[in-house]
């Protein structure tokens, strides 16, 4: 197990209850995200996995149960201030604004005021197209551009927790490499990670603990690599929505 | 057989439905209960809003439309019969032909609009009606040749509807209830009570005017309980899902506002013909659409008796809170403050303030909140219709 | 094909002409439509009443620029549709007149330019301070309850109009009030022999200012990132960790200033105001937010100079048409592009 009884956990739900309109969504989600990791979150279509996302980042009210980011009890907290307290959210449509220029995204991302010039640079190195459509409108920017400045806006500034939903949806293969080089990049500074991901390949490869999900509970939690290595188990946890969405 | 008038679809509150009896009571023998003129011009008035606001809420209500065309439609029909008996005189076919014409261009024009903005989102429809009904009152105000302009006109109403026409040589015998509740009081003498009704071609017009409210009343409530009307409500519910079972919601939408435009018109002809004077402010003024969008909400939106409380209650309020409020600021020192707020002629600021606390707090109105505690009281749970309640709806979008 | 080679033949230069037209039509509708209404005048009148025509409609457009603008934004950054607006420009005009007439009547009434100056500035200040005074108290009392909800807006804004005009009645009393415009702004002056009114010139300055002052502040600073930002889509600013709420109830409160400051520019212009004047100008407004786009400021800018313009030269040519013309154009442009001339496009 990855999970270190030492290493404090960056975030923790225990119990999550969750509802959009009349459907019951998460019924009693725990789950543990690691400091300094990164853990997928498997599950096969309307598990709650964006949900779960979606809530940890007050978007959806929390209706039972408790988040804690580190020492605090986030639960109910609203958006913004979940959002200043150092956790950033890429969700699946990845809610890049079209209308502003690639700067004007990023510039709104830093929410100090001020970019700083050395992490921008770094960051221009990390996705290269970001440098060359600067001052483009985002809208015109293919779907994998996209997704590089919507993750480069979750870490124009340092964060402790980055929630990615689906980054590799609708992807060419090519560009999903590049992308994985980028997280794994990431993961190389330490940031801790929840990633949602339907793409096996692409997790395994990233992920360092993994839950999975159905119907609106976390069934199973372990390591990314004892995972991969039981294929007894992915078929049971996994049979039916991977193979379809690979 | 009530079943069956009602189309199911009942009050679901002992107190609404003995309230809606004694209105129906009242506008029924209206004339033999109350001797003065003003009353029953308020009872005609009842009758046409309540044809008025009853075929808004169609719109509003159960499709969740805003419109502020309604009274465009409202107008048309009233300024068709004027225009109509203007040029061929005072006969029932002059009326027809009026009423008939004003039809048709009420057809148009709620296709054009409903085409024009219904397709693009649903908050355009209430800014293009604005923009469309100023235009039209603008238009009836400036034609001064054929309309009168801000003058208005005159109806020339058929002989048998008029005061002169007399079809009974004997007067009738009235019950005076104002007078009644005085004598209870021993105010005055129970002689005095009865008075003598003579029944004129006015009386004849204003139970065609109950006549009709009772027919439209009846005809939309089995409208709103027809599957049309259902698929009406689910649209307002949320339209993806009923365009995903199908229904071309465009289209259905665009025949609620036919409807309801057209019996918006058939209440303008018989506001004419009750009236028999017709102007810009009395039929196409914007306060009139916001008088009515009040009756449609606070007598409680969705729920087509709401409609006759809420002409009932704000008719009440426009005639009669006036005199209230000036008994109320005798009592107060003259020329203070506080009796600028009160001042009879500011009864409308108190009911602008009622509106607003009763979207905030009574969003189904009167109607859904006698139903709410209809549903909780004990007494009548037992009754199918009152545990599914849908209603009220604090939700729309 | 056929045609399309027999008009290049014969048409020669005009060949190339239509196209460019049709591509310019489709990429500037705003300017196609002001150009083309201009042109269009400009055919069936004088020069010198066109010219004059021509800026008092501009006069008449910068007005409703500054009443517009607001509420498009209200709308287009948080989706509220505020149809007490009109009640604002009362508010605006009622606050200007107050300090015209009773405040500093000596000034508004001297005929020094500088007294003139020192009457109606602080009018228009004031008329600003009340109508943001009074629309911060409305954001909180009555629209922060209904976000979201578009029915329930549209009956509040209604019912809390009809209690801001009633307000301004029972303050100022029921009748019309004659706001005389002090004699620096009145009169005309003669430009290559043609009289062009003053007031109306400064009214054009100072919608131009307005329209410059906005426009750099949204393309340019970071609260105008913000507002476009919020304007697409409000859920993902609040993502990045801005409070929402917060801008929307400052780009309401200066909604509301520039109505009141429009308002106070309108009862000079028109020497006239009643309670119910802001309700005659929203159904202007409402036309000229629909014809630029629902939450476009610069569609809101085109818009109010075409309903202007139009009022001013159909008025010329038959007065009683002009509201019908105002309305007509509106349909006819929702007719060729539905979501208006410069939509506010949400990816």
């Amino acid at each position: 197990m990855t999970m270190d009884a030492n290493l404090k956990p960056a975030l923790r739900l225990t119990g999550v209850h969750a509802n959009i309109d009349q459907y019951h969504i998460l019924e009693g989600v725990d789950l543990v995200v690691p400091k300094g990791e990164l853990t997928v979150l498997l599950g096969r279509n309307g598990a709650g996995k964006s949900t779960t996302l979606r809530t940890i980042m007050g978007l959806t009210t929390v209706k039972a149960g408790q988040i804690r980011f580190g020492e605090q009890d986030i639960t109910g907290w609203a958006t913004p201030r979940i959002a200043r307290c150092g956790i950033a959210f890429v969700p699946e449509h990845m809610g890049v604004f079209g209308q502003l220029t690639v700067r004007e995204n990023l510039v709104l991302a830093a929410v100090s005021g001020v970019m700083d010039e050395g992490r921008l640079a770094w960051l221009l190195d990390l996705f290269p197209p970001l440098k060359k459509f600067w001052d483009r409108p985002a809208g015109n920017l293919s779907g994998g551009q996209k997704q590089m400045l919507a993750i480069g806006r979750a870490v124009i500034e340092p964060r402790e927790l980055l929630l990615i939903d689906e980054p590799t949806k609708g992807l060419a293969p090519a560009i999903i490499n590049d992308l994985a080089d980028a997280l794994e990049q990431l993961k190389a500074e330490k940031v801790t990670i929840l990633l949602v991901e339907q793409n096996f390949a692409f997790s395994r490869r990233l992920g360092q603990s993994v839950a999975v999900m159905n119907d609106g509970r976390v069934v199973h939690t372990g390591s990314m690599a004892d995972l991969a290595n039981d294929e007894a188990l992915q078929h049971r946890l996994l049979g039916l929505g991977l193979g379809e969405h690979q | 057989m009530l079943a069956n008038l009602l189309s199911g679809d009942y009050p679901r509150s002992r107190i609404l439905m003995v309230i809606l009896a004694i209105i129906m009571g009242i506008l029924a023998f209206g004339p033999f209960l109350f001797p003065g003129v003003r009353a029953f011009s308020m009872m005609g008035m009842i009758c046409v809003f309540i044809i008025l606001v009853a075929s808004y809420d169609l719109m509003l209500g159960y499709t969740h439309i805003v419109s502020f065309a309604h009274t465009m439609f409202f107008g048309i029909g009233a300024y068709g019969v004027a225009m109509a008996t203007a040029s061929w005189g005072k006969g029932f076919d002059a009326v027809l032909l009026g009423a008939a014409g004003a039809m048709v261009v009420t057809v148009v024009l709620a296709l054009l609009l409903g085409l024009l903005s219904l397709r693009v989102k649903a908050i355009f429809f209430a800014l293009v009606t604005l923009a469309v009904a100023f235009a039209f009152l603008s238009l009836v105000t400036q034609l001064y040749p054929i309309t009168g302009g801000e003058d208005g006109m005159r109806v020339h109403v058929p002989r048998e509807l008029g005061p002169a026409f007399r079809p009974l040589d004997d007067t009738l015998a009235g019950f005076s209830l104002p007078d009644a509740f005085a004598a209870l009081l021993g105010n005055t003498s129970w002689q005095e009570v009865f008075f003598e009704v003579r029944i004129t071609g006015r009386t004849l017009m204003y139970y065609v005017a109950f006549g009709a409210s009772v027919l439209v009343f009846l005809f939309l409530l089995r409208v709103v309980n027809s599957p049309f009307g259902k698929v009406l409500q689910a649209i307002r519910e949320n339209e993806f899902r009923a365009q995903a079972l199908g229904y071309n919601t465009v289209l259905y939408r665009t025949a609620v506002v036919v409807l309801s435009a057209l019996l918006a018109c058939l209440a303008g002809v018989l506001f004419a013909l009750i009236n028999r004077y017709v102007n810009p402010e009395n039929t196409l003024a914007f306060e009139l659409m916001v008088f009515i969008l009040l009756m449609c909400v606070m007598g409680g939106m969705g729920t087509l008796y709401g409609s006759v409380i809420g002409v009932t209650l704000f008719l009440l309020a426009q005639n009669y809170l006036q005199d209230l409020l000036k008994l109320l600021v005798e009592q107060l020192p003259p020329d203070s403050a506080l009796a600028h707020l009160v001042g009879p002629e500011r009864w409308l600021l108190w009911f602008g303030l009622l509106f607003v606390l009763s979207v905030y707090f009574f969003p189904s109105g009167v109607v859904g909140q006698l139903r709410l505690w209809a549903a909780r009281s004990p007494r009548t749970s037992n009754t199918p219709e009152a545990v599914d309640t849908d209603e009220p709806r604090t939700q729309y979008r | 094909m056929s045609t399309v080679e027999h008009t290049a033949v014969r048409g020669g230069a005009l060949a190339g002409a239509v196209p460019a037209m049709r591509r310019f039509r489709d990429q500037s509708p705003h300017w196609f439509l002001l150009l083309g209404m201009m042109l269009a005048a400009l055919v069936m009148m004088d020069f010198t009443t066109w010219l004059v025509l021509t800026l008092s409609g501009a006069a008449m457009g910068a007005m409703l620029f500054l009443m517009a603008s607001g509420m498009t934004l209200t709308f287009g950054l948080m989706n509220v549709l505020n149809l007490a607006h009109g009640a604002f420009i009362s508010l605006g005009a009622y606050a200007g007149a107050t300090v015209l007439l009773f405040w500093m009547n000596d000034q508004a009434s001297a005929s020094s330019v500088w007294l003139n100056l020192a009457s109606v500035i602080p009018a228009l200040l004031f008329a600003v301070l009340v109508a943001s005074l009074i629309g911060w108290v409305f954001e909180k009392l009555v629209i922060k309850p209904v976000y979201g909800d578009h029915l329930k807006q549209i009956l509040v804004t209604v019912g809390g109009s009809i209690i801001l005009m009633q307000l301004i009645e029972v303050v100022w009393g029921s009748n019309e009030i004659p706001v005389p415009r002090p004699e620096a702004f009145s009169g005309a002056v003669v430009v290559a022999g043609i009289a062009l009114e003053k007031y109306r010139l400064l009214s054009v300055v100072l919608g131009l200012l307005v329209y410059a002052l906005m426009t750099w502040i949204i393309e340019r600073t970071r609260v105008g990132i913000l507002i476009r930002a919020g304007v697409e889509d409000r859920e993902m600013v609040e993502v990045q960790g801005y409070r929402v709420h917060l801008l929307f109830l400052g780009v309401f409160i200066a909604g509301s200033a520039l109505a009141g400051l429009g308002g106070a520019m309108w009862a000079m212009y028109e020497e006239l105001i009643t309670a119910h004047m802001g309700d005659e100008l929203m159904i202007s407004v409402v036309v000229v937010i629909i014809l630029g786009g629902l939450g476009s400021i610069k569609g809101c800018f085109f818009g109010a100079i075409l309903v202007g313009l139009i009022n001013l030269y159909v008025g010329f040519l038959e007065p009683r048409l002009a509201a019908v013309a105002t309305v007509g154009l509106m349909v006819a442009v929702l007719m060729w592009r539905p979501q208006g001339l410069i939509p506010v496009i949400r990816v």
